[in-house]
């Protein structure tokens, strides 16, 4: 068998491949070779083989059958042979693999071996692998080391005590009586592992941490003596002595300081120092006072130094070394929560980070800048951020905009502005805005109501142009149907006027629909636009009219049941449709998690509504019930949950619609609110937190007594109350319905009304009949908001079949016990 | 606290891996031509601060040889910076051979 070559040759063959097939071959082939070489137990080759082993794992390769080997080379006596040994056992084996603990004899062995090197390569053989069982036979041995005079082992024994420390954290205390000593050596590299193994101590224990504090004056010293010191070749790196450990100790400072007064006064000379004496010209220098601020930051230093750093950073900022603007951007964005003033006075510098062209660094600048914005600067601020968002690269307009939303809606001088801001985030980056965004801006347009017409105005001709965006399609498409009339009576004051006629407007809500671009939702609000405007706008119902109804029977299933809803209003319910396609009131703003909230309708648009829902007769959902009644105006709430599964709303609620003509407290029409312009906001979040967050009936039933509502004619209601702990206005009422005549009482229909200042919300029931008997009973459960604490009185109409005859009755429920509605 | 420390050439082909967290042996590949990827991806004007997953990678250029380090977040990156510099003295200073190579690198720098 010929000498298996050596390294080297095999790495410049290996050079030579030129695909990455050809690469695989040879390595295989070699591969092959040592297999077999190491079967045939060669002694003299096998060091040689261990090594382009390793060199082929380098490269990616599996190279697990040399462990054993690399065993075997460990327990030899020749250096060479332990050295290619312990390389591939730190390379190849971890904790993982069941051979490792093989090697805990071996190590301990080498660990007192008498030359240093082999002592310092069990060292770091152990600190790179050790597991916790090798690490806690071993530690003894390690601690050991730590105390020997020989600085070579002293520094591998820090940083293999530090290995220990981490798979081990319980040994800790063991090496504690070593480091007494630790930092009293002249050597540098035992010095610098010396802190490395404090600071892993201090990061790792509270305790540890306030036993070396005592060490900060020693600390200072030595750093102090680094500073001054004249050049030494031995650790001089451009002119500075021994950054790297300067650096080190700096870290380990700004842990022993931070909340702690006395170390950090003791340090407030020598960081000031630091700050001050160190060269800035090369990067070595740049890096000691990087690591400077960042320690002053982080103790509790006085406001001068403070100060001193913040300046420091700025004067990075001026940097032509992009590496150093970049640094400071980060560790700025770190403090302006705290230095927010001395922060601000840069502020002109980071803009022009903004246009930077590295992406890292725009993406600091960008950050910080949103950190900066205030009242003062807003308007400046935001003409910058408004180019970034022009130019800067996709992967940062979603967060730029939102960005620019918030900063908008804090600090706007006046609604225009804010409007304008919005408009032009919409055109430029409109396809990567949230998508929460949307009901955000609807409300914030209906609140501003002087400003509705130069809107539209403006939306309109953005969306002439190009409809692609779906976030400003959505928006403008729902600003169009509420104010369409104010578009084509051209009566904005803020802008020039333009001349719109209806047919231009249904024009591009059509072509809207028709558009492939078009998401669904963007094609539902286009199509809800589109009826509201059938109130609006007065020459063109009919073709409103048609193009509802060629909807009706549209593939998409959401387009096909408003198209049916809305067909159903022009055919049956045309005296309605006014009165629901009403202009929507304006939204209270509610934050997203509101089961606690309670939306207040702007009370001068109608009365408060008399919600009634028809419970089903039959497998009917009330869904669409829920559309049509917008019960309090929108916000911005995840999509509808249905109180029943929907399903073709053929038949729409005829029942509905005949509750409205006869219960009626208030005398005046029951207007409901403009039904569902965005099905999304069609569910007041009070109403369903029984339903979605917090069912109100783990509630803690607080003792209420139930009432016998009604009892005539063999059928009896109860009424049991729950009131909800997240919601104090809200009651809950659970009716039973029994019936104790000998014939079942067939579709049973449950309906309420009650008074003008209080809401109502009817759940679907549990089934339409009533059996005989009390064998069963039918349970529906009635929500009742109450903000104004009144008395509670409610109307109630049952109808159902009984003995082959449709049964009729109205009855005034007044004894409603006070702890239900107080 | 540095994760790994790879010299890769410009054409993606390693040249040096050290890993100071165990990472599986496929993986490492695959993180070593991403890592390379976005090193080449950038110009002489940009700052030689990457961040990566949950990583940050600095990195040098030397001639065609790409040094790239992967740190966690508690690490001064000049400090890294320099460091790599550092490295690359002492592979002149110790291997004399490559002194010729390095030489047109540091004089480059």
């Amino acid at each position: 068998m010929p000498a298996p070559i050596r390294l080297r040759e095999l790495i410049r063959t290996i050079r030579t491949a030129r695909t990455q097939a050809e690469e695989r071959e040879m390595i295989q082939k070699e591969c092959a070779a040592i297999r077999s070489s190491f079967r045939e137990e060669d002694n003299t080759y096998r060091c040689r083989n261990v090594a382009k082993l390793l060199y082929m794992h380098m490269l990616g390769y599996p190279a697990h059958f040399g462990q054993l080997e690399c065993l075997k080379l460990i327990a030899s006596q020749k250096f060479t042979d332990k050295r290619i040994g312990y390389l591939g056992a730190m390379l190849l084996l971890d904790e993982r693999q069941d051979v490792h603990l093989l090697m805990t004899n071996c190590i301990k062995n080498d660990l007192n071996h008498s030359t240093q090197y082999v002592q310092g390569l069990a060292l770091c053989t152990l600190g790179c692998m050790g597991s916790s069982e090798m690490c806690r036979d071993l530690a003894g041995e390690v601690e050991k080391l730590l105390k020997t005079s020989n600085s070579y082992l002293r520094k591998k024994a820090a940083l293999c005590a530090v290995h220990v420390i981490r798979k081990v954290p319980e040994l800790m205390e063991m090496f504690l009586p070593a480091t007494k000593n630790l930092l009293n050596e002249k050597n540098h590299g035992v010095l610098h592992t010396s802190v490395v193994l404090l600071t892993e101590m201090c990061e790792r224990s509270p305790d540890m941490l306030a036993h070396f504090r005592k060490l900060v004056p020693q600390l200072v010293r030595i750093l102090k003596n680094l500073i001054m010191s004249g050049y030494s070749p031995e650790h001089d790196v451009s002119g500075i002595s021994d950054p790297f450990l300067q650096v080190r100790i700096l870290r380990l400072l700004r842990i022993l300081g931070r909340n702690d007064d006395d170390s950090s006064e003791a340090m407030n000379d020598i960081l000031a120092q630091v700050a001050t004496n160190t060269e800035t010209s090369k990067n070595v220098g740049n890096a000691i006072l990087y690591e400077t601020v960042l320690t002053i930051m982080d103790i509790k230093s006085e406001s001068g130094l403070r100060v001193l750093a913040i300046n420091i950073l700025g004067r990075f900022l001026l940097n032509n070394d992009k590496n150093i603007r970049y640094v400071a951007l980060t560790s700025l964005l770190k403090t302006v929560q705290t230095d927010h003033n001395a922060v601000q006075r840069h502020r002109s510098t980071i803009v022009d980070c903004l246009k930077d062209l590295d992406v890292s660094i725009k993406r600091r600048a960008m950050e910080l800048s949103f950190a900066l914005v205030n009242g003062n600067n807003i308007r400046g601020m935001m003409k910058e951020l408004l180019y970034f968002l022009d130019s800067c690269e996709p992967e940062f307009k979603a967060d730029c905009a939102s960005g620019i939303f918030l900063a908008a809606e804090k600090y706007a001088p006046s609604k225009r502005w804010h409007i304008d801001t919005i408009m032009r985030v919409l055109t430029t980056a409109g396809s990567y805005v949230r998508d929460d965004a949307v009901p955000n801006l609807i409300q914030l347009i209906t609140n501003s109501v002087e400003m509705h017409a130069y809107t539209v105005q403006r939306l309109y001709k953005a969306i002439l142009g190009d409809y692609s965006q779906q976030p400003l399609v959505q928006v403008a498409a729902w600003c169009i149907g509420e104010y369409g009339d104010l578009l084509v009576s051209g009566q904005c004051e803020e802008e020039e006027p333009i001349q719109v006629t209806e047919d231009e407007v249904l024009d591009i809500l059509e072509s809207v629909l028709i558009s492939n671009m078009s998401t669904s939702v963007t094609r539902g609000y286009a199509l809800t636009a589109i009826m509201k405007l059938s109130t609006r706008f007065t020459c063109t119902v009919n073709r409103i009219k048609k193009v509802v109804s060629i909807y009706g029977s549209s593939i998409d299933v959401e387009l096909q049941q408003r198209a049916v809803e809305y067909n159903a209003l022009f055919k049956k319910y045309d005296h309605m449709r006014s009165a629901l396609l009403e202009r929507m009131p304006v939204m209270e703003k509610v934050t997203t998690n509101g089961p606690t909230e309670i939306v207040q309708t702007n009370g001068e648009t109608e009365p408060a509504p008399l919600e009634t829902k028809p419970p089903p007769s039959g497998p009917q959902p009330t869904s669409q019930a829920n559309d049509l009644l917008d019960l309090l105006g929108g916000n911005d709430i995840t999509p509808v949950i249905p109180t029943a599964p929907t399903s073709k709303p053929a038949s729409a609620g005829g029942e509905l619609l005949d509750l409205l003509g006869d219960i009626n407290l208030t005398g005046a029409p029951a207007a409901a609110p403009a039904p569902a312009s965005v099905p999304q906001i069609s569910q007041p979040p009070f109403l369903l937190d029984g339903l979605s967050s917090q069912p109100l009936f783990n509630d803690i039933a607080t003792g209420i007594p139930s009432i016998t509502a009604y009892s005539k004619n063999g059928l009896k209601i109860e009424f049991t109350f729950e009131r909800s702990n997240t919601n104090p206005s809200v009651t809950v009422i659970t009716i039973q319905a029994s019936n104790s005549t000998e014939l079942d009482m067939t579709d049973f229909v449950f309906q309420a009304a009650v008074p003008k200042t209080f809401q109502l919300q009817l759940l679907s029931p549990s089934s339409s009949i009533v059996p005989a008997f009390n064998t069963g009973t039918i349970t529906q459960v009635i929500k009742v908001l109450n903000p104004q604490k009144q008395q509670l009185r409610m109307r109630i109409k049952l109808t159902y079949n009984h003995k082959g005859s449709a049964m009729q009755d109205l009855a005034e429920v007044n004894n409603f016990p006070p702890q239900s509605w107080q | 606290m540095i994760k790994f420390f790879l010299m890769v050439n410009k054409q993606g082909q390693t040249r040096l891996s050290k890993y100071y967290e165990h990472v599986e042996i496929n993986k490492r590949t695959l993180l070593e031509t991403e890592v390379i990827k976005s090193c080449l991806s950038r110009s002489s004007e940009q700052c030689s601060f990457i961040e990566y997953k949950d990583f940050k990678l600095i990195y040098r250029q030397y001639a065609a040889l790409f040094i790239v380090v992967g740190v966690n977040d508690t690490e001064n990156e000049m400090a890294i910076y320099e460091f790599i510099h550092n490295f690359v003295e002492v592979l002149d200073d110790y291997f004399s051979r490559v002194h010729n190579v390095f030489n047109v690198m540091l004089i480059t720098l």
